[in-house]
């Protein structure tokens, strides 16, 4: 019964059922001090999708102070708006007076109050992570898109700007983001993740919660200029078969691109989500290779210089290659994100209020294509079930899915195993270790790491990360 | 019938009134294979911010540094992170942090589950070192190395590795041929992988 308010007040099940059942009661100040503190109970995030921080408790609780409350709730803990948010009294009965009129948020809006989801900044201050949990749909917020920086973010006025292209080329040019605009234009929604998603889980669970083990990947519309439009400009020498690209960050990164990729699906993108892509992205251009690993989407691009050989950069010897231990040797150039999935809800650090139904969802994607199928497991990959995928299915692009359960009580574990439509299936951690040998190296990254990931259900319906390595 | 007849008269109008707005949208909505937006990018412009340096050296600047000339350059710009040893330092704060910043070691490691990768162990190229330390290093401080300080750190780095001595001058013509120990210890994505 509780579902029902669930769409429009961001609820979960006890405390907000609880308290819209006392609607057109008065509440004492110690009733509310209780339901504001279950935020603070040990299932933390909450027992759902839609977990309650502390806003939007408060929040669905206000729904029932302008019910008939009779008491001012406390206000103290929210008197500051959390980011992207902007702080605006609660109205006793906002039935009985106007609303604010439009224009006072300066015309760009921003998001309720109550709201408070925000990106988890790992400690070096080098990534940061989607909080996947509590999304919903396929797309990405713009300010919840994953970021990953080498230099920080730079600070760059577009009218400054310039994207040189040169090398191999018969006409060197360079484009302003003006010139760039004028172009005609493509907008595909597409995932990005970065090749070190997940790569802590490879020996055992790492990660408390599925912001943390899989939130290197969003979903945006982008927006921008095929390249091989650009370098159709330029010419190319017959000789012309990489393309170094790079940014104009501290961290000038570069990476090499074979020209097959530049000349079929690549982009110069400056938009995101129907507006103008954020800095953290790259603003105000960047490159986007589709269901490639995030690093070589070069950010804030500067330069393009057509070669005939890779330039073999840091960043893909260093750093994004793939060291096998089983032999020594690593892969490099391994651009491919390929087929996963990862449940969101139930996910790590919530917890289930009880036996009953749940509808778990998740998210699945592969960088060869479309989603064709995703399995969901409740026993720890014994048995699979198809989970309904909703429409619509678009290549290398995040992909909802959703599988309805019934849980008995008893402890229970939940995977989800993605297979794309050029019929990979996402592998086992036992079959990509076999495959590629173990590694558990400080500052060494597993990258390309696309276990299934398992969440174990306790009998008293806490979920954690599990590892089928025990 | 007559009726049949104007029917069919005002369909073939139609059809051809259609087709001919068909044809001349068409050429209304045509893209040109070339534009003229932008500008030409002259050879001055290219040469500010070419910096990139592929494995066969092309485009390494002039200039030149040892080993001596490279521990000071070191001791002043890199140790902080790096370690005076070379070995790194733990938990640097806001940047990445740990064992990626450990330069030397690890040979011998790459088939451990413990495997150590730095410049010794891993690096394929010394002319990737070169452009990194030019284009991104001091962290602090990206770019403000000379040709010679950039060449002298990496004459101290390669030295402290045991893969050049002390006694290398590295240059344009030197750093290219500089053979690291992982030369050969990269090969090409064999994706996708036959999981069954």
């Amino acid at each position: 019964m509780s579902f029902s308010h669930s769409d429009h007040i961001g609820t979960n099940a006890c405390a907000i059922e609880a308290a819209l059942a006392r609607i057109g009661e008065a509440i004492t100040e110690a009733q509310a001090r209780e339901i504001a503190a279950f935020e603070d109970c040990e299932c933390k995030k909450g027992m759902f999708v839609l977990a309650p921080s502390r806003r939007a408790l408060v929040g669905g609780t206000g729904l029932v102070a302008a019910a008939a409350m009779t008491m001012t709730w406390p206000r103290a803990s929210h008197a500051k708006a959390p980011p992207g948010a902007m702080e605006y009294p609660v109205q006793t009965d906002s039935t009985k007076e106007p609303g604010r009129m439009m224009g006072v948020d300066g015309g760009y809006g921003s998001r309720s109050q109550f709201e408070s989801e925000v990106r988890w900044v790992n400690p070096t201050k080098t990534a940061s992570f989607t909080p996947m949990q509590n999304g919903y749909g396929t797309i990405t917020p713009s300010g919840l898109h994953y970021e990953r920086h080498h230099g920080g973010i730079p600070n760059i006025d577009p009218a400054q700007h310039r994207l040189v292209i040169h090398g191999m080329v018969d006409r060197p040019m360079k484009y302003s983001l003006a010139d760039l605009k004028r172009f005609p234009t493509v907008s595909r929604t597409y995932f990005m993740e970065c090749s070190g998603t997940t790569g802590s889980e490879l020996m055992r669970a790492n990660q408390p919660t599925v912001q943390r083990t899989h939130g290197l990947v969003s979903t945006s519309e982008w927006t921008g200029v095929p390249l091989s439009t650009l370098l159709k400009q330029t010419g190319l020498k017959p000789e012309a078969a990489w393309v170094l690209a790079e940014g104009a960050d501290a961290a000038v990164m570069s990476r090499s691109v074979p020209i097959d990729k530049c000349l079929s699906d690549a982009l110069v993108v400056f938009a995101q989500n129907g507006e103008a892509m954020r800095p953290e992205q790259g603003y105000p251009m960047r490159l986007f290779l589709p269901g490639w690993e995030g690093n070589i989407s070069i950010k804030w691009l500067r330069r393009l210089e057509v070669s005939d050989k890779p330039f073999y950069t840091r960043e893909e010897t260093s750093r994004y290659s793939d060291l096998i231990t089983k032999t020594g040797k690593a892969r490099i150039f391994t651009f491919t994100m390929e087929a996963k999935s990862v449940i969101t809800f139930p996910s790590g650090e919530m917890r289930l209020p009880g036996a009953g139904f749940y509808e778990i969802t998740g998210l699945a994607w592969s960088g060869r294509g479309k989603v064709a199928r995703v399995e969901i497991s409740t026993d720890g990959g014994k048995t699979w079930s198809l989970a309904a995928l909703q429409d619509p299915v678009l290549p290398i692009c995040q992909t909802r899915f959703r599988f309805p359960w019934v849980w008995d009580g008893t402890p229970a574990t939940l995977q989800s195993r993605a297979t794309d439509e050029t019929g990979y299936t996402q592998p086992t951690h036992q079959q990509l270790i076999a495959e590629r040998g173990p590694l558990d190296a400080p500052g060494m990254l597993f990258y390309h790491m696309n276990a299934i990931q398992s969440w174990g259900v306790a009998a008293d319906g806490s979920v954690k990360n599990v590892h089928p390595l025990g | 019938m007559c009726i049949h007849w104007a029917d069919a008269v005002r369909t073939a109008v139609a059809a051809a009134t259609a087709s001919f707005v068909a044809l001349s949208l068409a050429h209304a909505q045509g893209y040109p294979n070339t534009f003229q937006f932008g500008q030409p990018a002259s050879e001055q412009e290219i040469a500010a911010i070419a910096i990139a340096i592929p494995a066969d050296g092309k485009g390494l600047p002039l200039g030149q540094g040892d080993y001596a000339g490279g521990k000071q350059v070191y001791e002043s710009a890199c140790a902080a992170c790096h370690g005076a040893d070379l070995m790194g330092v733990a938990n640097m704060p806001n940047m990445p942090a740990g064992a990626s910043l450990r330069l030397i070691g690890g040979r011998g490691t790459l088939t451990s589950t413990k495997a150590v990768a730095t410049v010794e162990s891993y690096w394929p190229y010394a002319t990737t070192l070169f452009d990194y330390i030019r284009r991104a290093m001091p962290f602090t401080a990206p770019g403000s190395l000379s040709a010679d300080e950039v060449y002298a750190v990496c004459a101290y780095i390669l030295t402290e590795a045991k893969i050049i001595d002390k006694s290398t001058v590295l240059d344009a013509q030197t750093l290219p041929r500089v053979e690291m120990p992982n030369r050969d210890g990269f090969v090409p994505d064999p994706r996708p992988e036959a999981f069954k």
